[in-house]
């Protein structure tokens, strides 16, 4: 099965370990992810001017592009996910925005001629986005996916954490109940972990701000972490660059302002899921992370 | 021209007379053809304004009469009896409306609002040239009244349409009659005891000698209409004989199944045989089938019925239905509380110290699951801080219910009062976003747990409720300080938003009458008909029409008793006689109006070949008039010939 995938810029460059994971597991349970020909940036946060239209091209364009290649994207970065499904749900609701972005995308076809061969119909929001987690709930089937471990995650205590952009709003990001998800646990529990259920699960990891004020932010990935540690998790599990830079590598700022802190390793969920599929070596990539989940996963014999 | 028409153009204040040049309308319409009087007075539904109708009937040898006012709904039966006092048929006297549909949507344009004043009385001048002269139709009715629902509204409006010398049946579809009310600890704004004064009642209405009361027994079907409804119950199989039963106890005693008591809200458990209290009414036990060891276990049980010493218990026992005859219903179902699990960011339904406020009261009633002491589900232990958050689902357009519950903010006083009386150096908190107190010795209740039992006040929503370190920690803002709040607390009680009964839009449907877009039962007028529904027979009391606290609710159903009283007080039903007709000469018998009729009024009479209208069903809907291809089918004072008179008036010109 082959399903267009649309990594981000994130993915593309600083996050491979996330890409390189995912693309990997994809192949194991059966699904072939096919890179967009063509993408850009997603425009990496979604207005909340309801005027204008020009914030949203970035998102339209590229689902445009997606539309040539199938009826259905799949991303993985949070941020991505939040602004191809929202500015999507504009497309399909809004009609004169719908005619204005395709206006705008015509004129962008006329002046690159290298890709007008590529995009000549219209957008209207003929594209499903997909997360890859509901790729693999929906698409493939969690119990299709069970099927195809070579291990189990026994023991491991694993937090979910969902972070704010997957879920919210909820009646635009149809994703899951925000207040009480399911799906990261489902999908724990598919690999056989030990779930850890904790408060902080989706509040936010303080996102953006790392750049505009570091303290604020890791204030915020700090209760995050904090709470899945008084939960006794062993590792965090997320879907999100932003929120792994902030809960992983942060963690060295939080050591220096709270006594006898304990650190706790953050990954993403592809890369267990990659554990338990038994893919090894370069696939599975841990050199980025500030805080060595190999410890505690060789402690549990998953290595 | 033999018709005598009277045109009375009101001004109603300023209402029209602001607008439509009223002098100009009555001095046009008394140019017009067949109109023998016309004239124009400030407020004519006044006691001169009738006066002058009257007179100028008699005075003028009036044969018609058109009032140019407001509204038909709110004064046509007005001047009806004031044409029919001064010697004109009441269905010769028609409104024609150019208040609402003219001066009060026209305020700008003050020439053509006088324009359509005048078009829309001419119009009825047409339709009175043809009016008929009719009289009611009387129908034989049923004194018997329905009461659907044995709370605290059914049993009043029961008691008193029964005092009043009528045969009432009250249904209960639960175990006992009583209600949420029975459920209460004490009431505010008086902390009177629910029970105390909820049990004489329930113990009245049940040995009313005029009330025959049906617990655990549900409507099956309703037929017919006002006057003469056919009634379906459905008695459900209690799996033992409640006529035989002496109400000893001993099965509840020794039956080996659980399940949680829907009266304890879950908080204690109850037995497969039950009562769902000891003061229940009646005081005899039913079989829950679901639960039982017998049913679910291949017969392998049959504890209460080796053990019933009157020989009761019979697990071959079937659902009944009871047929019967009543003239009225009030609809009194109640309410329930909006799903605590729909509350997930409280972790409502998740965590066993985030509780419901009737969960709250079952915990501080006396005869409740912990004897009135204040203790935590997880652990039992005696909470020293309580979060009371009120608008838990209510007044939520965004993610839950937009009205007000109504009685949420006082309900929650009482709560965070009565827990300061039992925990002295407890904290309470009560997030709200106003505290509303409309009610007699309400204000003055808030002002006291504020000021005297120190219930601490925050203006602010809660965000989130999580648990850590066996506390429940609120998170939230108090907006006066502009200042975002965590409370550790011990447990956090909500305030869930009241919401009709989740078998009551079902019955409604059942009984064709209207609900809003929640489910509440719709009145026929928000103001002036607030206890009756559009549908005639039936009368609405309690919460199944809209939040309302106990006095409200009592009130309501005696409202509603009183209108059935009045309905009853006549030996026979009468009907209004705008209903079809069907003219034998030219009908050719297709059964087109049988087949389009609503209330099976139309039927085909085998002998004449044609068609015939019940008039004691017809509700004058026009369905067949629409529909009959001969234009056989006619309304009264309603006829083709009428309506194009009437829109060849509205044309010209």
């Amino acid at each position: 099965m082959k399903i267009p995938y649309y990594p981000g810029c994130t993915l593309h460059e600083r996050a491979l370990d996330f890409d390189v994971s995912a693309r990997e597991c994809a192949k194991a349970v059966g699904v072939e992810l096919e890179e967009l020909p063509i993408w850009t940036c997603c425009g990496a946060v979604f207005p909340l001017v309801s005027d204008s239209v020009m914030e949203i091209l970035a998102p339209v364009r590229n689902l445009s592009y997606a539309a040539r290649e199938g009826d259905k994207v799949v991303t993985l970065c949070s941020f991505c996910y939040h602004v191809l499904k929202r500015a999507n749900k504009v497309v399909r609701d809004d009609p004169e925005k719908m005619e204005k972005a395709n206006l705008f995308l015509r004129a962008d076809t006329d002046a690159r001629e290298e890709i007008e061969s590529y995009t000549k119909e219209d957008y209207e929001g003929q594209v499903d986005v997909l997360h890859y987690l509901e790729m693999l709930r929906d698409v493939v089937g969690y119990d299709e996916v069970k099927k195809k471990l070579r291990r189990t995650l026994d023991g491991l205590r694993v937090a979910p954490y969902y972070g704010c952009m997957l879920l919210r709003p909820k009646k635009e990001m149809e994703f899951d109940d925000p207040e009480q998800p399911s799906i990261f646990e489902e999908f724990l529990e598919t690999l056989g972990c030990d779930v850890v259920d904790f408060a902080m699960k989706t509040e936010c990891c303080g996102g953006f701000q790392i750049v505009a004020d570091e303290d604020l932010a890791v204030q915020c990935s700090r209760n995050v972490v904090g709470s899945a540690l008084k939960n006794d998790a062993e590792i965090i599990v997320t879907t999100c660059p932003l929120c792994r830079y902030n809960l992983d590598k942060k963690q060295h700022e939080m050591e220096k302002s709270v006594r006898g802190f304990k650190k706790i390793p953050v990954v993403y969920f592809t890369q267990l899921l990659g554990i338990a599929l038994g893919i090894g070596g370069e696939h599975i990539d841990f050199s980025d992370n500030y805080v060595d989940p190999r410890p505690v996963l060789a402690e549990k014999s998953l290595l | 021209m033999e018709e005598r028409i009277g045109v009375f153009v009101c001004h109603c204040g300023s209402n029209i007379a602001g607008v439509v040049d009223v002098k100009r309308v009555a001095e046009e319409l008394g140019k017009y053809p067949g109109v023998a009087y016309s004239t124009d007075y400030t407020y004519m539904c006044s006691d001169p304004g009738q006066t002058m109708v009257k007179e100028a009937i008699k005075e003028h040898n009036l044969s018609g009469v058109i009032v140019a006012a407001c509204s038909p709904t709110l004064h046509e039966a007005t001047f009806r009896r004031a044409g029919r006092a001064a010697g004109v048929n009441p269905y010769q006297v028609e409104i024609a409306n150019i208040r609402e549909q003219c001066s009060w949507v026209h305020q700008s344009d003050k020439e053509a609002a006088t324009e359509k004043a005048i078009k829309i009385i001419k119009t009825m001048v047409e339709k009175a040239r043809l009016d008929e002269a009719l009289d009611p139709i009387a129908v034989p009715m049923t004194h018997k009244a329905l009461v659907v629902g044995g709370g605290i509204a059914g049993i009043q409006a029961a008691l008193d349409i029964a005092n009043a010398g009528y045969e009432t049946i009250l249904v209960e579809k639960g175990p006992s009659i009583g209600g949420h009310m029975a459920q209460l600890s004490e009431t505010f704004p008086t902390l009177d005891c629910s029970q105390c004064i909820m049990t004489p009642k329930m113990v009245e209405v049940a040995q009313h000698p005029r009330v025959k009361m049906m617990t655990y027994s549900e409507i099956e079907d309703v037929s017919g209409y006002v006057g003469n409804f056919k009634v379906k119950i459905r008695k459900k199989a209690a799996y033992l004989d409640r006529d035989i039963c002496n109400g000893c106890g001993l099965c509840m005693e020794k039956c080996p199944a659980k399940t949680p008591s829907e009266f304890d809200e879950g908080l204690a458990d109850r037995k497969a045989i039950y009562t769902p209290f000891p003061q229940a009414v009646p005081n005899k036990p039913v079989l829950d089938r679901e639960h039982c060891l017998y049913f679910t276990n291949d017969g392998k049980c049959g504890v209460c019925k080796k053990i019933c010493p009157v020989q009761c218990v019979d697990y071959e026992q079937e659902d009944e239905i009871i047929e019967d005859e009543v003239g009225a219903i009030v609809v009194a179902t109640g309410y329930d509380l909006y799903p605590i699990e729909n509350l997930g960011e409280y972790g409502g339904g998740k965590y066993p110290d985030v509780i419901t406020s009737l969960q709250f009261e079952r915990m501080l009633s006396a005869s409740g699951p912990t004897e009135g002491e204040v203790k935590r589900p997880s652990d039992g232990k005696v909470p020293e801080t309580v979060v009371f958050l009120t608008c838990c689902g209510s007044r939520d357009p965004e993610a839950h219910m937009p009205y007000c519950s109504k009685v949420c903010c006082m309900y929650l006083t009482k709560h965070a009062m009565l827990y300061k009386h039992k925990v002295h150096d407890g904290q309470a908190y009560v997030f709200y976003i106003d505290v509303r107190t409309a009610g007699k010795g309400y204000e003055e209740f808030y002002t006291r747990a504020a000021e005297e039992d120190d219930v601490l006040y925050l203006r602010g929503k809660v965000s989130k409720i999580f648990q850590e370190d066996g506390k429940v920690v609120v998170w939230g803002a108090d907006t006066l300080s502009g200042k975002k709040v965590e409370i550790e607390a011990d447990m956090a009680v909500l305030g869930l938003a009241t919401v009709p009964n989740a078998a009551a839009r079902e019955l409604a449907n059942m009984l064709k009458i209207h609900t809003d877009e929640w489910g509440f039962l719709a009145e026929a007028h928000p103001k002036l008909r607030p206890v009756e529904s559009l549908a005639p027979g039936f009368y609405l009391a309690g919460a199944a029409q809209g939040p309302k606290d106990i006095p409200e609710a009592v009130a309501q159903a005696s409202g509603a008793a009183s209108k059935v009283a009045h309905l009853f007080a006549e030996e026979e039903y009468h009907r209004e006689p705008i209903i079809a007709w069907i003219d034998e000469d030219t009908c050719a018998g297709c059964r087109v109006c049988v087949s389009v009729c609503p209330y099976d009024a139309a039927e085909f009479d085998d002998e004449k070949g044609i068609a015939v209208i019940k008039e004691a069903i017809c509700e004058g809907c026009g369905a067949c008039i629409a529909a009959c291809p001969s234009a056989s089918a006619q309304q009264r004072n309603l006829t083709d010939e009428q309506v194009y008179r009437m829109v060849s008036a509205a044309l010209e010109g």
